[in-house]
């Protein structure tokens, strides 16, 4: 039999027959499309998350207090340890830090006008947006004498001037008042968007450490310390130097804990990794799953639909067609029906993941290993059990078959 | 002389159904030649429907000899008595064997479609003209299920007949339909007859094989009776003197 003959024999009973092939592929579409679904989310979550991570500076490194776990108290005293000599001997003493920044904060209310905003106050030097990857959309960052005069000057987010100057106003040189404390609006940071845990990047206020220290909460100490080391691969470096001074300063003996912990992006970048990879994995079983189930369904369909043609199959074969052409035409049938089912599926995945990422704002990535996995295990299923049942049935005497009911 | 179409000696079939064997045919030999219009009969368990199935090619003897159209069919591989069953024989099966929502024309093509030696626009005059000859020029892009059982009866045989075979091969093949129907379906066949073709109807109906040129009568498996019909009925005047349905 030609070519030309099998292929309109088998799109012939495929026509004839469009709710059966239908079916089919509907079977090898979910299939196909759950797997790339759920491996996009998966996907699109966790690298959500690494970019958020990244974004808020992946060479940052974080000084803070520690409990002391040790004893009954836990006084305020333990969380009062980082002090401003611990920032300026880090400052000073390290090789491979870029950028260092004291950190105090505190919680007020925001007045501009009649508006008002609730906002935490974050005290800090001039190196901090360099450290936390703020720009500047407008005006500019501290200068030294502000930050040794504590100067009543402020840098606000996007979200911020959105809540207080309702009406378009340039903020920039504006007075704001912080718990009744004046502030003269001198920057404004670009947008930023949500982090990767929900909260809004661009609802900040940053001033000077030593204002937020001796006029909001009337401190010495700081609550911890920022610092960039000069790149990604200088963090290991730069926290062991940090780690030796923080020691030293606070007079830790070996083997007793510290006071203080020092953690870097990349470790959380590192911590997270593993979470989203769990994450991954999990719908990657589900997706598995998913796979098997559709599989299956397809395996049934096939086999059912292959198996009720019999009779179909005994007439060919009594008007002539040999066993292997009866093999060739269901196989040309399960192979249309199965990659054109395979593609759509990839369609309808591909499409389902683009609305997901639109609505939900995550990266969700259809990865090509989801679609090649899925399509290849998907139309292996369909031609497979296409192809077996219609090798019983084309071995079968044709008068048999053709009695078949 | 005319040629032989059939030949078959000393067949016999023995089928093993569980610990017993059982004998369908015990020896049959006849034979057939070109525009015979023979009649197959027998009651059921008479051993009718393997011989049919062996003249069909859709099986093959135990024991003895088949010649068809000259070549022994008996020691063919299934592969060539397919080729074979698609060539030189056309079957009209009780049930009318269609395929579903399938138009008439294309279960006609379905035969020609086996066939490589036909292009797509000779398949499909040959079916276009197969159509004619059985009467159903206005039926053909109509679908199995919108026709009667006499219009399916009459698609078969049309497909029995697209592939020019040396004989025609008849499974009680007016079985299920009305007494009317059924003479139309026989005076098709005896037209059919009358224009040379070899025609064999299998069926247990006596009254047939008075509208055939020869009748063979099996029974437990062997010949009881061979006679020629010299006096064979017309179907259409038969179908004349039928009270008209409107009447």
């Amino acid at each position: 039999m030609n070519l030309n003959n099998l292929i309109s024999i088998a799109l012939r009973a495929l026509v004839n027959n469009k709710m059966r092939g239908f079916l089919t592929m509907l079977g090898i579409i979910i299939g196909v499309s759950s797997v790339i679904i759920m491996l996009a989310i998966g996907e699109g979550s966790k690298n959500t998350i690494t970019n958020e991570i990244s974004s808020m500076g992946s060479n940052m490194i974080m000084v803070q207090p520690k409990y002391n776990r040790e004893g009954v108290s836990r006084g305020a005293s333990s969380m009062e340890s980082i002090k401003v000599k611990d920032y300026e001997d880090i400052a000073r003493d390290t090789k491979y830090i870029s950028g260092v920044s004291p950190y105090v904060a505190s919680s007020g209310q925001l007045i501009f006008g009649s508006n008002n905003h609730p906002i935490r106050i974050e005290g800090v030097n001039q190196d901090y947006l360099e450290i936390r990857k703020y720009v500047l959309q407008d005006g500019s960052n501290f200068t030294e004498t502000e930050i040794k005069s504590s100067a009543k000057v402020c840098i606000i987010g996007k979200e911020v001037v959105d809540k207080l100057f309702i009406n378009d106003e340039d903020p920039i040189g504006r007075v704001i008042r912080y718990n009744n404390i004046p502030f003269r609006v001198i920057g404004v940071l670009k947008a930023k968007g949500a982090s990767t845990f929900g909260q809004s990047q661009d609802d900040v206020m940053i001033a000077p450490y030593t204002t937020v220290q001796k006029r909001i909460s009337a401190i010495t100490h700081l609550q911890g310390i920022f610092v960039s080391s000069i790149n990604e691969d200088y963090s290991e470096k730069a926290m062991s130097e940090i780690k030796e001074i923080m020691t030293l300063n606070h007079k830790i003996p070996e083997g007793k804990e510290a006071d203080f912990y020092v953690e870097s992006q990349k470790q959380i970048l590192e911590q997270i990794d593993t979470i989203t990879t769990l994450i991954t994995l999990l719908l990657g079983s589900i997706a598995g799953i998913s796979l098997l189930v559709g599989g299956i369904g397809i395996m049934n369909i096939m086999y059912v639909s292959v198996t009720e043609r019999t009779k179909e199959i005994g007439l060919r074969m009594s008007v002539g067609a040999r066993g292997k052409d009866i093999l060739a035409q269901f196989l040309v049938e399960a192979i249309i029906i199965s990659i054109t089912g395979g593609l759509i599926g990839i369609l309808f995945g591909s499409g389902v993941s683009f609305i997901i990422r639109l609505a939900s704002g995550w990266a969700v990535t259809v990865s090509t290993f989801s679609v090649l996995l899925s399509f290849f295990v998907c139309t292996f299923t369909g031609v497979f059990f296409g192809w077996y049942p219609a090798k019983k049935a084309a071995n079968l005497d044709p008068i048999e078959a053709i009695r078949y009911e | 002389m005319k040629e032989k179409i059939i030949d078959i000696r000393d067949i016999k079939r023995h089928f093993q159904v569980g610990e017993e064997l059982v004998q369908a045919l015990r020896g049959v030999s006849f034979s057939v030649e070109e525009g015979e219009f023979l009649t197959i009969m027998g009651m059921s368990g008479s051993g009718k429907s393997t011989l049919l199935n062996l003249l069909g090619c859709l099986d093959t003897p135990t024991h003895g000899e088949y010649y068809l159209d000259g070549k022994p069919v008996a020691k063919m591989t299934k592969n060539e008595r397919a080729i074979y069953r698609n060539r030189k024989i056309g079957f009209v099966f009780q049930s009318y064997n269609l395929l579903p929502k399938t138009t008439a024309i294309q279960n006609v093509e379905l035969p020609l479609m086996y066939n490589h030696n036909y292009s797509a626009a000779q398949r499909k005059e040959k079916s276009k003209q197969a159509l004619i000859s059985v009467g159903l020029e206005d039926r053909m892009m109509h679908k199995s299920q919108q026709m009667s059982g006499g219009q399916q009866q009459r698609v078969a045989i049309a497909r029995a007949l697209v592939n020019d075979p040396v004989m025609i091969l008849a499974d009680e093949a007016t079985g299920n339909l009305d007494s009317r129907t059924s003479y139309e379906i026989l005076t098709l066949f005896q037209e059919l007859h009358k224009e040379g073709r070899t025609i064999i109807f299998v069926t247990h109906n006596p009254e047939i094989a008075d509208f055939s040129s020869r009748t063979i009568v099996l029974k437990d498996g062997r010949i009881v009776e061979d006679k020629v019909n010299s006096n064979v009925k017309d179907a259409r005047r038969v179908l004349d003197s039928l009270p008209n349905e409107n009447d």
